[in-house]
């Protein structure tokens, strides 16, 4: 039973740890990619005539959104949507959005 | 004996000892309790997400009404493009999902007890509670308006029964009356939506009564997405719609429902239907807490939405001062999700991230005639604030811009009523 405390208090370090992790490195929920659903649907899967995000790439997702917020790519809100994202939030919004399937 | 691997006692003695170190009010092995008060935009997506963050908690939602219908879409059932039952959502989905749905309404708080006590007779007990009342309509703040002259001169701010009177109404005006909307103060909850409501009004008018006119006397100087609207209307309806802003003779001092009347500091003016949006407050279950300032609105840290009076609480929607964000079913949504996130962290003995909400308010001027406002928000030392960028539609854009964002409003609101019900 030696090993129990110091394996038991290094997973609540790494448990702890996690919050901290920027967005992009993890496939958890934040703040931003959830207000996403209200449009885009839940998880990125519309229902309606809004198109569905979730499950594509990566990499499609991220230049969508550098496209959109510099202008290169027409939109009706995602332009005004887009400028308020930082390249940070570009990143994991695009690792958020392809994770969900 | 079984002997375990070194990696799957790690992971359990792990598990155990961080269940009982974050969670030191609960005993061993417990669900945390979390209540959900209203079922609304805030509330039903509190509700949805938190079961969704963590299937392990024991997510309560009270709401008086069986079934919920929307505000937003309220005003284009006025305009004949969508029925009543079109904007009636129910709660099977979220009870599917994990929530325990009660249909009943709260008569009391103690914060100190973390316990509700319910029109049931059953309290209620939480860990974290969160509040999502939506608005009180403040009869008091207009002189001659009350809840008794609201059956002849309808707020239908709240939409149901008040929204089926306005309509009727509507429908049994004679061709050549006059409409009059009177225009509350800021903050209040949705602030296009007087003006989305003229338009539809208009619309319907353009269809069958095609000499009445709209008059809107607003207490305001200026109103949410006005250029759009105005052009909109002038595109549209040509002179149909009149809007008196406050200091032109705008301000209503008084109305009279017996007399069909509005007065103003100009001079009187009567209507063949007048559609009063009276002055607001947070609802009534977060001021009897104390959970709101004298203003009648409550409180919060934007980083949580946890109240300012009590950091066991969390406060979201119309209800809650938000900082730039506007009173929309949106802002609810994403604050709702800025919630739960917080909740389950906090719950699990830590914090969550910084959070970005967004918001875009559709308004539709006529069937394919839509127009928005869209931001970020972000929590700086100046408060809760609108992130670069952002703002309303262009002005004099293409017919075809229009009839894409009538189409985005649509899917906005399937897409939002699903991530709320489930």
């Amino acid at each position: 039973m030696t090993g129990r405390f110091p394996l038991a208090a290094m997973a609540i370090v790494i448990g702890a740890s996690m919050g901290s992790l920027p967005a992009a490195a993890q496939d958890k929920p934040f703040a931003l990619a959830l207000s996403c659903a209200a449009c885009h649907g839940t998880d990125g899967k519309s229902p309606g005539s809004i198109p569905t995000i979730g499950g594509r790439s990566a990499k499609e997702i991220k230049e969508s959104l550098i496209a959109f917020k510099s202008g290169t790519r027409p939109s009706t809100v995602m332009k005004r949507l887009a400028e308020g994202y930082t390249d940070q939030d570009i990143d994991a919004l695009a690792a958020y959005f392809s994770k969900r399937k | 004996m079984k002997t375990f691997s070194r990696r799957s006692f790690a992971l359990m003695a792990g598990a155990a000892a961080g269940t009982a170190l974050a969670r030191p009010n609960l005993a061993f092995g417990a669900s945390a309790r979390v209540v959900v008060v209203g079922g609304g935009f805030g509330g039903a997506t509190a509700a949805r997400y938190l079961k969704r963050l963590d299937k392990q908690l024991n997510v309560t939602l009270i709401e008086a009404n069986k079934q919920f219908v929307t505000c937003p879409f309220s005003n284009l059932v006025l305009g004949g493009l969508r029925t009543m039952d079109n904007i009636t959502h129910g709660y099977d989905g979220l009870a599917k999902g994990g929530v325990r749905v009660i249909h009943a309404t709260v008569q009391g708080i103690d914060p100190g007890a973390r316990r509700l006590s319910l029109s049931t007779g059953n309290p209620v007990l939480y860990d974290k509670l969160v509040l999502s009342p939506g608005i009180d309509l403040n009869y008091g703040g207009l002189p001659g308006y009350s809840q008794a002259a609201a059956e002849r001169l309808p707020h239908a701010w709240k939409a149901g029964p008040q929204t089926m009177l306005l309509k009727r109404q509507l429908e049994a005006m004679p061709d050549g009356g006059t409409f009059i909307m009177v225009c509350p103060d800021n903050p209040y909850r949705c602030p296009p939506g007087p003006y989305e409501r003229a338009s539809m009004i208009a619309h319907y008018f353009t269809t069958k009564k095609p000499k009445s006119k709209i008059m809107l006397l607003d207490a305001k100087e200026s109103f949410s997405k006005q250029g759009l609207f105005q052009e909109g209307w002038q595109a549209v309806y040509g002179r149909m719609i009149e809007w008196l802003p406050g200091k032109a003779g705008g301000k209503v001092t008084e109305v009279d429902a017996k007399s069909m009347t509005v007065k103003t500091e100009f001079g009187d003016h009567k209507g063949a239907v007048i559609n009063v949006i009276p002055p607001q407050t947070a609802g009534e279950v977060a001021r009897a807490a104390g959970f709101a300032t004298p203003a009648g609105w409550c409180a919060v840290d934007f980083t949580t939405f946890q109240s300012k009076v009590d950091p066991n609480v969390y406060i979201v929607g119309d209800a809650a001062i938000a900082g730039a964000m506007p009173k929309s079913g949106f802002s609810a949504n994403s604050q709702a999700k800025v919630a739960a996130l917080a909740i389950v962290a906090a719950l699990n003995g830590g914090k969550s991230e910084a959070p970005a909400f967004a918001n875009t308010c559709y308004s539709l001027i006529a069937p394919k005639y839509g127009i928005s406002v869209a931001n970020v928000y972000r929590v700086t030392d100046k408060g809760l604030v609108a992130a670069p960028g952002g703002g309303v539609s262009p002005s004099n854009a293409p017919a075809q811009v229009r009839s894409q964002e009538a189409t985005y409003a649509e899917g906005w609101y399937e897409s939002i009523t699903h991530d709320m019900f489930g």
